[in-house]
């Protein structure tokens, strides 16, 4: 979190804090993981929904507005605090759905969705993982193929956050190879949902499968074969909120380990009175801080700073995916068996960043992304 | 100028200014580097010329009070600057420790006259500053030096030796850490005085290191007499100038000081890192090799959260939300990527980090590698980093210290050198 938030900012986080600490502590988590289908149940998420948190990347003139005039900004605080609580909820996945149908999508499109998205009443989620592993847009390979008018959708995207409570899609595929991005409603015949496993208890994901879907041009967000900068918007939007979930999640686990430390004496003195410890402390200390300047940093690039935001993104996700599973694990250690028990909340967390981590592009991914933006043509010397 | 930010020189306004002094003062950079220039003007003869070039345009010490000779100015006017200035040739050398530590602890604890006498010195390029602390007796345990300054008269008498100081040949003045009472517990017993350096009874010699570089001094006193009115801050309180001095040092080693001038001013934004690395790959022909691409990557990443971190740590400690000794974070950082850093080097090197022809461009990792840990050992040791993190940071109890509440003339210590022969 930035040590400068506005008053309104603030306010906003403040609500969401209060908001999660009342509907949804870890227990009730351990609940939803056992009882609900989805994670979570849809009252729970519309009543977030009024809160504002799809309201941020939509822009005022379709009915959302942010708080500071940077939506991902202040998306950023609620992710933060979603990973402290290792909150449920479509968050990643319907917040690119949202941003670019505000950003590209027709009239008719947006009437279609953006009420629904703004209320809770409809969940969209972005398909662009493929089978093969890649969270990547630019590894699709999922083709439309035009016959005259239309557009024949056949082949399986997946895993896709929040699949089968979705009432639309955003589906990254290739027209004649070129990257073109779909919208479509989860009731398009043609269109099933299956089931897929997942790390996070309550983050759920499923295999979306098109068999020979018909679409018309009414479904394509912008234009054919245009949809690069949409791609690259996807990503950094799903990295931006996922790099402040784990860095909320961190500084949570972090917390939780010092103080424990404190407490739990062994020797007759505090685990935090040992200089072996001590120092492995203050390594986490800097390193979260790292991890909280550096994803504030990208979601303020993302959208201040279009000529720097792939890279600031790329860096933090790089940086932060990395640090945190390992820094994780360290706390682990330092608090003993006890952490790695089913009982003991800290698997919570770390199936939380593992998966942040994973998805929309790993660290390794993201430093060819970093390294592809230097210069490092093949020279002819 | 007054320093309130409101009646200041408008930002946009300055950088226009600045832009074109510089074009009109300042010799162009002509594709070598700050550092470059610094190896081969050994007695900085050049840098003193262009400082004095900078205070007498009224752009040196542009965050210093404009009684000291300064411009009374802000962070971000000397941001401006900075990046205004990045295709000339600058005085960097005054940068660490002159401007941003030894003129900013005067600055704090000076008297009126040591700060008019020196800073605007300083600023003008005519007094170049070191700071005389550590001792070959100790390293890390700073305040158990053992150097004395015996009153005699009017003047204390000094003698033992000082270690680590940087240029100390060539600079004219230093901040010098002295034992006065050897009855008191070893904190506060000391004395910081301003020692002019090429004086009778004292013999610098310079230390040559590993990677061949030999900016660093050891010092010799042999019954050198410093004037009382030299004392900074309180007799036997050196402790607290000597703690700030340092603090001071955290802020310019980590990148925090609003006293750095000119783009080079720490290794986090020069860096063993970004171009280098990519051109280290062009030499050795792996600008292809997905594992090069992978270590470069995260070498631009760690460049970057460096560079977002000291933002971060500076914001956070200005508004209270970080307490002061929170620069040891960013501090810490810079050493750790700095040795990181020289290990992806010396990976993408390959063989010629060990052996290569005359003239390779790829040659030299190796020898720079000799020299990994500099930035670990230097300004207080990465151990000593998170100790302090750890404890004044996050609060963790302090370590076990035998000389604590003891006269310092009764706790074990090592021996003063003697001086070689």
């Amino acid at each position: 979190m930035d040590f400068d938030l506005s008053e309104d900012q603030e306010l906003f986080r403040e609500t969401t804090v209060k908001f999660l600490e009342d509907t949804c502590p870890l227990t009730t988590v351990r609940e939803w993981a056992e009882s609900e289908g989805a994670g979570f149940p849809r009252s729970w998420w519309k009543q977030g929904c009024e809160l504002g948190w799809t309201s941020m990347l939509i822009s005022e003139a379709d009915g959302g507005g942010s708080v500071s005039g940077q939506g991902l900004v202040d998306l950023s605080l609620v992710a933060e605090e979603m990973g402290r609580m290792v909150s449920p909820g479509p968050f990643v996945t319907t917040s690119v759905v949202a941003d670019v149908l505000s950003r590209v999508g027709t009239s008719t499109q947006k009437d279609a969705y953006l009420p629904g998205i703004l209320d809770g009443e409809i969940i969209g989620s972005w398909c662009v993982a493929e089978p093969n592993g890649s969270w990547l847009p630019e590894d699709t390979t999922l083709e439309a193929v035009k016959k005259g008018d239309v557009f024949h959708l056949t082949g399986t995207k997946g895993p896709v956050e929040a699949a089968d409570v979705a009432g639309v899609f955003v589906v990254t595929a290739r027209v004649d190879g070129e990257p073109t991005h779909f919208i479509l409603g989860a009731d398009t015949p043609g269109v099933s949902v299956t089931k897929a496993d997942g790390l996070d208890l309550v983050r759920r994901f499923g295999m979306v499968e098109f068999n020979d879907v018909v679409l018309s041009r009414d479904n394509v967000l912008g234009d054919v074969g245009a949809a690069t900068e949409q791609w690259e918007r996807g990503v950094e939007v799903a990295n931006v909120l996922q790099a402040a979930s784990m860095a909320g999640a961190m500084d949570k686990v972090l917390s939780m380990t010092i103080e424990y430390a404190f407490d739990r004496y062994s020797f007759g003195r505090p685990l935090a009175s040992y200089q072996a410890l001590k120092h492995r402390f203050a390594d986490m200390k800097m390193w979260l801080e790292a991890v909280m300047a550096t994803s504030l940093a990208a979601a303020e690039a993302a959208e201040t700073r279009p000529d720097r935001s792939k890279e600031l993104v790329s860096v933090a996700k790089a940086y932060v995916g990395e640090r945190v599973p390992w820094m994780m694990q360290d706390c682990v250690q330092l608090h003993g068996g006890i952490g790695v028990t089913w009982d003991h909340d800290l698997h919570l967390y770390l199936r939380r960043a593992v998966q942040d981590r994973s998805l929309y592009g790993s660290p390794a991914q993201q430093r060819e992304r970093i390294a592809s933006g230097l210069d490092l043509e093949e020279s002819n010397a | 100028m007054p320093e309130n930010l409101a009646e200041m020189e408008d930002l946009e306004a300055f950088r226009l200014r600045a832009r074109a002094w510089l074009a009109e003062s300042m010799p162009l950079l002509d594709g070598r580097t700050n550092h470059q220039i610094m190896a081969d003007d050994e007695e900085c003869v050049q840098a003193r010329a262009l400082q004095r070039i900078l205070f007498d345009g009224g752009f040196a010490g542009l965050c210093f009070p404009r009684e000291y000779g300064g411009q009374g100015l802000s962070r971000e006017h000397q941001s401006v600057f900075n990046q205004e200035s990045s295709p000339y040739e600058m005085p960097v050398v005054f940068n660490v420790p002159t401007f941003a530590i030894m003129a900013a602890t005067l600055l704090d604890f000076g008297t009126e006259e040591q700060k008019k006498r020196h800073i605007p010195a300083m600023l003008s390029g005519e007094e170049m500053w070191v700071q005389f602390l550590s001792e070959p007796s100790g390293g890390s345990d700073l305040a158990g030096l053992v150097t004395r300054a015996t009153k005699d008269g009017d003047v204390y008498i000094l003698n033992g030796s000082k270690i680590w100081s940087s240029g100390a040949f060539r600079s004219d003045y230093a901040l010098c850490l002295a034992r006065t009472d050897g009855q008191a517990t070893k904190h506060r017993g000391l004395t910081c005085f301003i020692l002019k350096i090429h004086q009778p009874g004292i013999e610098v010699q310079r230390i040559m290191m590993v990677n061949g570089w030999n900016e660093f001094c050891q010092e010799f006193f042999d019954d050198v007499a410093i004037p009382e009115e030299n004392i900074v801050g309180a007799l036997n309180d050196g402790w607290t100038v000597a703690s700030r001095l340092l603090y001071h040092e955290r802020d310019a080693v980590g990148g925090g000081s609003k006293f750095i001038s000119g783009s080079s001013g720490h290794r986090g934004a020069q860096g063993a890192g970004r171009g280098d690395l990519v051109d280290l790959a062009h030499a050795t022909g792996s600008t292809q090799d997905p594992a090069v691409r992978q270590l470069i990557g995260e070498a631009r990443a760690l460049d970057l959260v460096g560079n977002q971190l000291i933002a971060r740590t500076t914001k956070g400690i200005m508004a209270g939300a970080l307490p002061e000794t929170a620069g040891s974070i960013p501090r810490l950082f810079m050493a750790t990527n700095t040795e990181r850093h020289h290990d992806i080097a010396l990976e993408i090197a390959g063989s010629h980090a060990g052996a290569w022809a005359e003239g390779d461009p790829s040659g030299g990792v190796g020898n720079e590698f000799l020299m990994r840990q500099g930035g670990s050992l230097g300004g207080g040791s990465n151990e000593m980093q998170r100790n302090i993190i750890s404890e004044r940071v996050l609060g963790m109890p302090r370590e076990f210290a035998a000389d604590k509440d003891m006269p310092f003339d009764e706790v074990r210590h090592n021996a003063s050198p003697s001086r070689p022969s």
